[in-house]
């Protein structure tokens, strides 16, 4: 396999698996629930180290010896290549559930596909993030349901937040040569589609109108947001070059 | 009140002989009344606890550092989660525990109102507070209260890994630059004497000490605990290279201890009183996150509720 | 001792309407054994209970199977009945193999 295309995809994964973690982080001690700040924490352990995997594994097939730290810690914006979607702020917990489902309604069937790569070392991280990303779906499904179909303002706000982020689950299907070399992309639309109508239906929620769907955060592309996410999750390695921690 | 004296009398027995008290055994009021506050306090410094560190889990230097802090903050919602069940099975709700925290009349552990202003903070919470706490916690292991004390092993056994993250941290920190070895040394400064107060007032200040002892849910004094403390982490200091901040400190050989010099009391019933650096944001940040959680959980009760009354729900 | 003249605690004291109600989580902690009750929690309904049950209590390997029962759903004995409850089985001795002497050249029994 192309060595650059296998590099690309493996920070498409990793990118998205570490945003999404850091995104979750901030919820650490502000949940809604203390059964739900151990959930969400669950969840970013879990992502982060899907995010080394596959950092790890990016740094092996670049073989310039970068590891997963000075990926993660040393490329500024432009060089980071996750989903938009995962960028997103927090918002309230519809808003970050909205997020999580969205992403885990793709992650877990794209794992389960990547299991069977013929990159032997995509298959293994995928086979094992595949089981994690299940439960993270299962979670995410039942919570979308449960503000959807719990109160008048649950409600609102559930369906606030699936429009907005909507936009934002284009970028997940669209392929590029990278993408084709590792991953078929688009097979996994219709099934994305159909679970997230079933749970949407079970919410009580409205499939948001087909919307113009912005792109870019795989090429490196992203919103204002990237930025100041990095800029808190770099900070010390910035502050103090080349230190061991 | 014979009766009532035969039987406080009848319940010091069983205590005096190991018994563990249940949930449903009968009990004193009293003896109820101070487990809920001291359980309730303890679950309240976990949650408050969560804030200081979960401060700088955005900003961990490695994806490593940031996985173990992550799991480790994740253990104090957990800690605090057993021991709110713990104090629940003595006739009390979580929420009206968690209200009375929120509404200012509960106290939680003054070590947490002061800021983590640097990485090196986390790695001396770690390796000082949690040690501290570790130090108070393993004797409740074995305290007359069956669920209290079954929270506190779990709790003990997880927390195994708290310390000695912290000083792995600070290690790290030790043998690195200039700048790192100042930041830890820094971080030492301010840790250090607030960790000492942690065990609380002297014992000759502190008013429940002889009851909770005959109850078996105090089982060391604040100054025995204070001075164990004291010399098992000095030696670790001198490991690490880095000076602890008490010029009156020195191993007095007669005593088998070390001798440490006079706590400032004052700041320790100051920042108790709220005056802490940190009391003012560390209690809005919970009471925002409990205000701004109440549609969700109100969200996830009404679900529950159509749910159940939908054709076919299992009863 | 029974201890009757103090008071016994509330069974369980009425919750406020925000609070999700009380479950009881038992764990298997490995093939063979008995689920062992390991603490409570908090839930909206079953589903959830089951999910807090995975994410609160099985975070380092405890377990491969839970059970969740809402709180107010079990019943217990009452430590007031102890004596008429679990004293009689106390003299029973002749229920345990060790009260019989078994002659020494005797063997497999």
């Amino acid at each position: 396999m192309d060595a650059e295309a296998l590099f690309t995809f493996n920070l498409r994964m990793g990118d998205s698996a570490l945003v999404l973690s850091q995104r979750l982080g901030e919820w650490c001690g502000h949940g809604p629930a203390l059964e739900e700040d151990l959930a969400l924490a669950n969840t970013a352990l879990d992502l982060l180290g899907h995010a080394r995997l596959w950092l790890s594994l990016a740094g092996e097939v670049e073989g310039r010896g970068r590891d997963e730290d000075q990926l993660a810690f040393l490329r500024d914006a432009g060089e980071f290549r996750n989903l938009l979607l995962v960028e997103q702020p927090n918002g309230d917990y519809a808003a970050t559930m909205a997020r999580q489902y969205y992403y885990d309604a793709w992650h877990h069937p794209l794992l389960q596909q990547l299991a069977g790569a013929a990159e032997p070392r995509v298959a293994a991280i995928a086979a094992k993030a595949a089981k994690e990303a299940a439960y993270h779906l299962h979670r995410s499904r039942e919570w979308v349901i449960r503000l959807g179909d719990g109160t008048e303002e649950s409600h609102r706000r559930m369906q606030a937040a699936a429009d907005e982020l909507w936009p934002f689950t284009g970028e997940m299907f669209a392929a590029d040569d990278a993408d084709r070399a590792c991953a078929d992309l688009a097979a996994l639309r219709p099934g994305w589609q159909a679970e997230v109508a079933a749970t949407f239906a079970r919410a009580t929620l409205t499939l948001p109108a087909s919307a113009w769907m912005p792109q870019g955060g795989k090429q490196g592309v992203h919103t204002e947001k990237l930025g100041y996410i990095l800029a808190e999750m770099q900070f010390l390695q910035r502050a103090y070059p080349g230190e061991r921690w | 009140m014979r009766d009532m004296q035969t039987a406080e009398a009848g319940f010091q027995a069983r205590i005096d002989e190991g018994v563990k008290i249940e949930p449903k055994d009968a009990m004193p009021d009293a003896y109820r009344q101070t487990l809920v506050r001291q359980i309730s306090q303890h679950a309240h410094s976990e949650i408050v606890g969560q804030l200081p560190e979960g401060n700088w889990i955005g900003r961990a230097p490695t994806l490593q550092r940031k996985a173990i802090l992550l799991a480790k903050v994740q253990d104090e919602a957990g800690h605090g989660l057993y021991l709110y069940g713990a104090a629940e099975t003595l006739g009390v709700s979580r929420e009206a525990l968690i209200e009375d925290l929120l509404a200012g009349k509960a106290k939680y552990s003054s070590i947490f109102n002061y800021p983590t202003l640097t990485w090196a903070d986390i790695g001396a919470i770690g390796w000082l507070v949690d040690g501290a706490a570790i130090m108070n916690q393993i004797p409740l292991c074995r305290c007359s209260y069956g669920p209290y004390a079954r929270a506190m092993v779990r709790i003990c056994k997880e927390e195994s890994f708290h310390q000695r993250q912290g000083f792995d941290l600070l290690l790290a920190l030790a043998r690195g630059s200039a700048a790192q070895r100042a930041m830890a040394q820094d971080a030492l400064n301010r840790w250090w004497w607030p960790s000492l107060m942690m065990f609380g007032p002297p014992d000759e200040q502190s008013p429940h000490t002889a009851q909770s002892a005959a109850w078996k849910i105090k089982l060391v004094t604040n100054d025995g605990l204070r001075q164990k403390f004291v010399d098992q982490t000095v030696p670790q200091a001198e490991f690490l290279g880095l000076q602890v901040p008490d010029p009156a400190l020195r191993w007095n050989e007669a005593r088998g201890h070390y001798d440490f010099g006079p706590i400032a009391w004052e700041e320790f019933y100051q920042v108790i009183r709220g005056n802490g650096p940190c009391n003012r944001d560390r209690m809005n940040a919970r009471r925002r996150a409990h205000a701004d959680g109440a549609w969700v959980r109100e969200a996830a009760q009404a679900h529950a509720a159509k749910q159940r009354a939908r054709p076919g729900a299992a009863a | 001792m029974s201890g009757n003249d103090l008071p016994a605690p509330q069974e369980s004291a009425p919750a406020p309407v925000d609070d999700w109600p009380l479950w009881e989580v038992f764990i298997r902690s490995q093939h063979g054994l008995a689920h062992k009750h390991v603490g409570s929690l908090h839930a909206a309904d079953a589903a959830m209970a089951l999910a807090n049950a995975r994410d609160v209590y099985t975070r380092r390997n405890e377990g491969v199977s839970l059970w969740v029962v809402p709180s107010a759903q079990i019943t217990a004995s009452s430590p007031d009945d102890k004596e008429p409850l679990f004293e009689p089985a106390k003299d029973k001795i002749f229920r345990h193999p060790g009260f019989y002497k078994v002659p020494p050249e005797v063997k497999n029994l």
